[in-house]
């Protein structure tokens, strides 16, 4: 059984898959724009230090997601 | 068909697409009622002129920000009769791009599909069976390469043909469609990782990403100073001491070599000849300024801003100062505006409609108004400081730099709400289209001509006419107690900061020939940067925001200025 943690949580270069976000249809209608939804698989690129943002890359897309956004993205860890 | 708009996702190469369907006259309008910009050229059709738009880059069609209104309204504003959108699709990302595509589509406008970035699929590993995705959609899907020209011609042959879809779908059902089209067109295979993604990925983490900023700040700095001083150098000074000072000596003959009216043209004489810094006329020092003093430097800036934005480097640089501009207030797409602004704050001031909320626009302009001076104010700066060297620059940049963050501060604890998150899409590293490039350097450099010069004119007809009326010693005897009582700065220094209302860089020139010790041309520096934006700054910035919020604004740049400039007075 795979881990859920929140995407603040992963380090750069782990992999996983979302499984959730707590959030608004504002923040859920971003996400799916840059094409991040339920079932995307994802990767860490970096992490800034002092929440600084994470930057994470899904299919050929980079996208960085503020500290604060990115703790309410769910990730299936693999 | 009458026009094509050409739509996309931010970052699909549109603008690029863009210079290669429209000839060399562009036009950069605003959208009625707001100050987002668009552009707009002319394209021939079987001898017909096509008005070509390169609508705003948006995500969704349920806009988030004040561009991406625009760009839903120009779809909206569209019939079917005389309008074909052109779906530009960055060829890597087919799945999420697709998103937008499908919504376009329930537009019902004749439409066609560029899959650009083509050349770039084979390197990502990625394959598209465009037939096949044609048919799907019901529109043409044409594989483009703006940077080549690849696919343009084929591009411009299918837009005549462009059909309405009929393809239908509901919401809930839109990821399943998109789901099932890319598993029937797309086949993707392993690929190496290739040196420009690397650099992408070590530029933002902290450990390298850091280090490569400085370098990157560092590297523009001295390409901005060598291209600048190299023209001034080699080109403005020459041209101006050379060629035209002899045909203003002759138009000063022929005034009298004195008077009025030859004062506003010509200016004073100075050791029987013209002083194109001093002599203060429309003609000499009117133009002398901004065209040979000026304009080296606002080219050499743009010219390497241009190459920061269209390689990519910027989206990367926000992520790596986010959590330090939360401290004041911003997040880390706040530095772009203030890099702008660092060329002239009126694009900076344009630019920060990027941002979400209120709170974030009313601490940026406040602090690029306040703590960002423009290029023609640090290209004036650098020659006045300049003997001086790091002993004249350190204090006035530093002093700035301080009151930014300082005033940041102060605004995030004293303004209701908390600044948003960064989001924002970091595109990869991409070689600049260079035909692109110096079309949008030409483009800028010709908005400053014309914004600019009609003010520096103004500007020093006015302060002749003021001179001659005495105004300026009125106004001169009322601040004394405040210009040389708090700021410690001769009666003189009135007259500059009069027309540092209007414009920054003659206002520096003014200070030319009051010889001022360092410590009074630091403070004027400082105290002529943050007493207030100058006139075209200002202009945009009410349309922007309003006059509350801009005489908040004024209220916070006057009080900063005068705590700032009497503790400079008070500790150099």
């Amino acid at each position: 059984m795979a881990e859920v943690i929140s995407l603040v949580e992963m380090s750069p270069g782990e992999i996983g898959s979302v499984v959730g976000m707590q959030g608004g249809h504002g923040m859920i209608r971003n996400m799916e724009g840059m094409g991040i939804r339920i079932g995307s698989k994802i990767k860490i690129v970096s992490q800034q230090f002092m929440r600084g943002p994470v930057v994470i890359s899904c299919g050929n897309t980079q996208v960085a997601i503020g500290f604060g956004m990115a703790r309410r993205i769910m990730v299936e860890k693999r | 068909m009458k026009r094509i708009l050409l739509m996309g996702n931010p970052n699909v190469g549109k603008s690029v697409i863009f210079s290669r369907l429209t000839g060399a006259k562009v036009i950069v309008s605003n959208y009625p009622g707001t100050t987002v910009e668009f552009t707009e050229g002319i394209m021939r059709i079987d001898g017909k002129d096509t008005e070509v738009i390169d609508v705003p880059g948006t995500y969704t069609l349920q806009p988030t920000s004040a561009a991406e209104k625009v760009s839903v309204k120009m779809a909206d504003e569209s019939n079917r009769e005389d309008t074909v959108i052109v779906n530009v699709v960055d060829s890597t990302n087919l799945e999420r791009n697709l998103n937008l595509t499908l919504q376009l589509l329930k537009k019902r406008i004749p439409m066609i599909v560029a899959l650009n970035f083509w050349d770039e699929t084979k390197h990502t590993g990625v394959d598209i069976n465009t037939e096949e995705l044609s048919k799907l959609l019901g529109i043409q899907c044409i594989p483009t390469c703006g940077i080549t020209g690849e696919g343009i011609k084929k591009l411009v042959d299918e837009v005549k043909h462009a059909k309405v879809s009929a393809f239908e779908y509901n919401e809930q059902e839109k990821w399943q469609k998109i789901g099932n089209i890319v598993e029937k067109v797309q086949k993707v295979f392993h690929r190496h990782h290739r040196f420009s993604e690397r650099l992408g990925e070590l530029s933002v983490k902290p450990a390298t990403g850091i280090p490569i900023a400085v370098i990157a700040a560092f590297i523009s700095f001295k390409v901005i100073r060598f291209i600048g001083e190299w023209l001034i150098g080699n080109v403005g000074e020459p041209v101006f001491e050379n060629l035209w000072a002899p045909v203003m000596m002759k138009v000063s003959v022929l005034l009298g070599s004195g008077g009025i009216i030859h004062d506003i043209i010509i200016g004073k004489l100075i050791d029987g000849g013209i002083d194109f810094g001093q002599s203060f006329g429309i003609l000499t020092t009117g133009l002398f300024v901004p065209l040979a003093a000026v304009l080296p430097y606002i080219f050499s800036f743009y010219l390497v801003l241009s190459v920061l934005e269209d390689s990519g480097y910027l989206p990367r640089l926000a992520v790596l100062v986010d959590s330090a501009m939360h401290k004041v207030g911003l997040h880390g797409f706040g530095i772009i505006p203030m890099i702008l602004g660092l060329g002239c704050n009126v694009p900076g001031a344009l630019s920060l409609r990027i941002m979400e909320t209120k709170r974030e626009r009313f601490i940026a302009t406040t602090l690029m108004a306040i703590a960002v001076p423009c290029m023609a104010q640090i290209a004036m700066v650098s020659g006045l400081l300049g003997k001086h060297g790091s002993q004249g620059f350190i204090p006035v940049f530093g002093s700035l730099l301080l009151v930014w963050i300082i005033l940041g501060a102060i605004l995030n604890k004293i303004l209701k709400g908390r600044s948003p998150e960064l989001f924002i899409e970091i595109p990869p590293y991409r070689i600049p289209y260079w035909k692109g490039l110096l079309k949008k350097v030409w483009m800028r450099i010709i908005w400053f001509i014309k914004e600019a010069v009609p003010w520096v004119q103004f500007g020093v007809f006015l302060i002749n006419i003021l001179y001659t009326l005495r105004i300026i010693n009125f106004i001169g005897n009322i601040l004394r107690p405040v210009i040389s009582g708090v700021l410690g700065l001769p009666a003189g220094a009135v007259a500059a900061l009069v027309i540092g209302f209007l414009r920054k860089d003659v206002a520096v020139g003014m200070l030319v020939p009051l010889n001022l010790s360092l410590k009074q041309l630091i403070i004027t520096s400082v105290v002529l940067t943050m007493y207030f934006p100058c006139a075209a700054t200002f202009a945009v910035l009410v349309k922007e925001f309003g006059a509350k919020d801009m005489l908040k604004a004024t209220l916070i740049m006057v009080l900063s200025t005068l705590i700032v400039g009497g503790i400079l007075n008070f500790i150099l």
